[in-house]
């Protein structure tokens, strides 16, 4: 009995280990999309330049809802590591409000860029705009997408080691999304908004 | 129904291209033919194409690269072919042929070719190596060979539908770009770059996670086989470097799909920013190539020899050193754009840096052979050849790493002689002998 | 031919005297193809000289390892075969401090030459230094487009395509840039190359022994007519290149329909000679694509 725990613990650990790297492969993606931000931030071809085109309560918001929402997915991975199914239940739904909320300010956002003639094929500077903070957005639908599913297998099964290291995995995922909006509030938007 | 694809995709323009689709298609026929007349498919299908054991995998890997070795191969001839009869004439391809197997001969020889070789000789062996069951996702290792066989398919593919690529290997825009590029060869050629280096993403991942957290009680870190640790290294180096390439294929691609202007003449794009990333993922993709064959030569020098390797710290350490320096050089591929003196100063330095660990581990390798007793079997030919030829192409690596020689031998025969020169041997020889060792 | 093929491959008999003879004779025949005359090899240049120079030297301090690498890998290949049973056999030796350290030390040292070597040289060789003040050399602004190059001559007011003509006795100041993909500027006889790109200026800046005719070429790839962009340098006398310049008065104007003409993509086998062309020609191809952002990027030497 105890073997094959070390042996299920042993993979769960192998599995955190591989996603982590992926997540180390996945920063640098983003790393490299900042550098080219950076790089072309100047490059708006006489078109709308960083000063021109942000909101500054939309950031805002979507700031507070997706650093909420790391904090509420906390709280469903202790939930689920202490396998209490409806605090589980009720953290995760709030995670994904949160993460829907901030998906639709932002896709929101990008709609109303492409109405006023500032669409990522008007300039450089707005192609490495739409292609970091979109790459962002991305993320976060998939982590929503992987919520739903968590949701389904707490729905049909008790709580179990291997729901336990999909949530942990989730949770480190869900982090780095949250780093990297810190990242992209900072070096994209704040220095837009204050010049 | 099939958008863009009509019947002008087929390669009619020329004889040649008409007949090398020919082969292509008919190899993939006659394959299918053989599996099915010897009633086979489900045996193949049952044990080997979902085959989750890391040796099959290894060895598909390895078929895979043997069969692109061909199509690259072939190319090469094609190419020397032409450059030999083009003398004061034109050859017998027109240029837009030449220019397509030109770009699909350095794509296949190092994505397709070496990377999958690499990666088969790193799966059958490593694992055994450190004594561990299988590799530590080998369901993901699976998926992994299907992402790069879909990959090296995609240039197959596109070898045959619509015209391949034109832009080279690097596919450097602006003339990547669909101002300069409008065939779909590019399209098929991101495509391909792109899913096969999630693939190789993957692998990576794979393997670190295997050398650290699956070795046998007893196999420290000094105790690795010298293999395993240029495979870890090479893994290392794929996790980080090989997001620069889906980057900037990615970039590309928004560029000639979605009207974007990453690196267009207008609209404020960049070209340089391309170069850049590319070569932060190119640079160490030649260290990712060449690591674990130097692994091998670790490996064959010593067995053949009959001797212990010698200095096996150093060789650790130099296979370390390389790959931490390998990201820190790759300006040295565009010391002509125009950079400043200090910046290619800088750059041509770090690269030059990269010679000594280098330099250590060929010294190593002689001094394991130094009073062995040397069996001359093929894989021992194989790496004293390596050691001879190797040798002058890392000293002319070293001579382009001096920007001012640069500035002359920059794209010049020099330049593929050296890369030839150094990943013929430092890469092809080792898989050889690996694969007969 | 063939026997030394067949030694290549054939069972392994080393017989040295016969593989050392037949690579001597296939380096005899290499050496004499057209390496021989490379530019590389005979600069007709200060610059080119320099570089050439560099070469060798660097290839000299290269040797100092390379040659006992060659030595060592056939002596104790030969020594220690098998078959060598007399050889001394120490199957366990794998440890040699001292050896470990000169290993290390002796290719670190050069590098560490090579290092200064590189600091120095690539400042002085810097190909944006220009090699006299600015009045004394002659100014070419160079457009490349597909597969054509198309020189300026600001203060003389003519143009040329696919030639370049100075005096000998100037340095020439090349200022590029590209109505087209990338490309790269190449005079190998006379040292150098820089890329030429849209909406950027990059500077070239050459000179010439004496009086002499040279090949130049775009050296990065760029499509089917690649090959074939090449272009013909000729370093003349005072006297020549005025007359150079009075013939080229004579030939047509380079207006707006024929820089459209040029801009096709199309290979030119003669070069061509434009009499005038609008100021701020050149400006106006970089504003085309010019940005802030390349804009900055492009001053570096005053």
């Amino acid at each position: 009995m105890s073997e094959v725990d070390t042996k299920a613990h042993d993979e769960a650990e192998e599995r955190s280990y591989g996603f982590w790297l992926f997540l180390m492969s996945d920063a640098i993606l983003f790393s490299l999309l900042f550098a080219t931000y950076a790089i072309m931030v100047t490059a708006t071809d006489n078109g709308p330049a960083r000063t021109e085109i942000f909101g500054y309560w939309r950031t805002a918001a979507n700031t507070a809802l997706l650093l909420s929402s790391s904090l509420t997915m906390g709280l469903a991975s202790i939930a689920i590591c202490e396998a209490r199914k409806s605090a589980a239940f009720q953290w995760i739904f709030v995670t994904m409000i949160l993460a829907l909320a901030f998906l639709v300010l932002e896709i929101q956002e990008f709609m109303g860029l492409v109405a006023q003639g500032a669409g990522p094929d008007r300039s450089g500077f707005l192609s490495a705009y739409f292609t970091l903070v979109g790459t962002h957005g991305a993320h976060v639908t998939v982590g929503l997408i992987w919520m739903a599913v968590l949701c389904l297998h707490l729905a049909m099964a008790p709580i179990g080691p291997a729901v336990q290291s999909a949530t942990e995995r989730l949770t480190m995922f869900w982090h780095l999304v949250g780093i990297v909006w810190i990242g992209i509030y900072s070096m994209v938007y704040l220095p837009g908004l204050y010049q | 129904m099939f958008g863009r694809l009509t019947e002008d995709a087929l390669p009619l323009y020329s004889e040649i291209a008409m007949a090398g689709a020919a082969v292509t298609v008919g190899g993939g026929l006659f394959v299918l033919a053989v599996v099915l007349w010897t009633s086979s498919l489900l045996y193949l299908w049952r044990n080997w194409l979902t085959s989750v054991d890391h040796k099959r995998i290894g060895i598909m890997y390895v078929v895979v690269a043997l069969v692109m070795l061909l199509r690259g191969f072939v190319d090469a001839l094609m190419m020397r072919a032409q450059q030999a009869m083009a003398m004061n004439s034109g050859g017998y391809l027109p240029p837009e042929h030449f220019d397509q197997i030109f770009s699909s001969h350095g794509t296949i020889m190092i994505l397709f070719m070496a990377m999958p070789f690499l990666t088969g000789l790193i799966n059958f062996v490593m694992p055994l190596q450190i004594g561990a069951r299988d590799v530590a996702f080998p369901r993901l290792n699976l998926i992994s060979l299907y992402l790069t066989a879909a990959g090296a398919g995609l240039v197959l593919i596109s070898l045959v539908i619509g015209k391949f690529s034109t832009a080279g290997w690097t596919g450097y825009p602006p003339f990547s770009e669909t101002e300069f590029s409008p065939g779909v060869g590019v399209d098929y050629w991101i495509w391909a770059l792109i899913v096969s280096g999630v693939g190789t993403t993957l692998t990576g991942i794979n393997f670190i996670t295997t050398i650290v957290k699956r070795r046998a009680p007893g196999m420290t870190w000094m105790r690795l086989p010298l293999f395993a640790w240029t495979a870890l290294c090479a893994s290392i180096l794929i996790v980080f470097a090989f997001p620069a390439l889906t980057v900037a294929g990615a970039m590309l691609a928004l560029d000639r799909s979605a009207g974007f202007h990453f690196f267009t003449n207008d609209g404020g794009g960049n070209a340089m920013h391309f170069a850049n990333v590319l070569w932060m993922w190119g640079h160490p993709e030649v260290y990712i190539l060449i690591l674990p064959a130097f692994g091998v030569f670790s490996e064959i020098v010593a067995t053949f020899s009959s001797k212990r390797l010698f200095a096996y710290n150093s060789l650790v350490f130099a296979t370390v050193v390389i790959a931490l320096l390998a990201f820190t050089t790759w300006l040295h591929h565009f010391f002509t754009m125009g950079a400043g003196a200090s910046v290619n100063t800088a750059f041509g330095i770090t690269t030059m840096i990269i010679a000594v660990p280098t330099g250590v581990k060929v010294f190593d390798w002689l001094m394991t052979m130094y009073r062995g007793r040397i069996r001359y079997q093929t894989p021992m030919l194989w790496t004293v050849a390596f050691l001879v030829t190797f040798t002058i192409g890392g000293m002319s690596g070293v001579l382009l790493a001096v920007p001012a020689v640069d500035y002359t031998l920059h794209n010049t025969t020099f330049l593929v002689a050296h890369f030839h020169n150094m990943v013929i041997p430092g890469a092809l020889f080792g898989f050889f002998a690996g694969y007969v060792y | 031919m063939g026997g030394w093929l067949r030694l290549g491959f054939g069972p392994l008999r080393p017989n040295f005297v016969v593989r050392a003879t037949a690579l001597v004779a296939v380096s005899i025949v290499l050496s004499s193809c057209s390496l021989a005359e490379a530019p590389l090899l005979h600069p007709s240049g200060p610059i080119a000289e320099s570089q050439r120079n560099l070469l060798f030297e660097v290839f000299a301090l290269m040797l100092i390892v390379v040659i006992p690498v060659f030595i060592m890998a056939i002596w104790f290949g030969w020594r220690y075969r098998a078959s060598a049973t007399q050889s001394a056999f120490d199957p366990d030796w794998e440890r040699a401090p001292f050896l470990d350290g000169l290993i290390w030390a002796l290719p670190a040292a050069i590098i560490v030459i090579l290092g200064f070597m590189v600091w120095r040289s690539t400042h002085q060789l810097d190909p944006y230094r220009s090699l006299a003040a600015a009045g004394d050399s002659t100014q070419v602004q160079v457009i490349t487009l597909e597969w054509k190059y198309v020189f300026l001559y600001p203060k003389e007011g003519i143009a040329s395509v696919n030639e370049l003509v100075f005096p000998a006795d100037k340095p020439v100041q090349l200022v590029m840039t590209s109505d087209s993909a990338m490309t790269s500027l190449l005079i190998p006889a006379l040292g150098g190359q820089v890329y030429a790109m849209a909406g950027m200026a990059t500077r070239l800046n050459l000179l010439a022994f004496g009086p002499g005719e040279f090949l130049g070429r775009n050296a990065l790839y760029n499509g089917d007519g690649f090959a074939d962009q090449t272009f013909r340098v000729r370093a003349v006398t005072q006297a020549e290149f005025s007359d150079w310049i009075a013939s080229a008065k004579q030939a047509p104007v380079l207006d707006a329909a024929a820089y459209k003409d040029l801009s096709q993509p199309g290979i030119l086998r003669r070069p061509l000679q434009y009499s005038q062309f609008a100021s701020g020609f050149f400006q106006s191809i970089l504003d085309k694509y010019a940005t802030p952002l390349k804009m900055q990027q492009t001053p570096r030497h005053p």
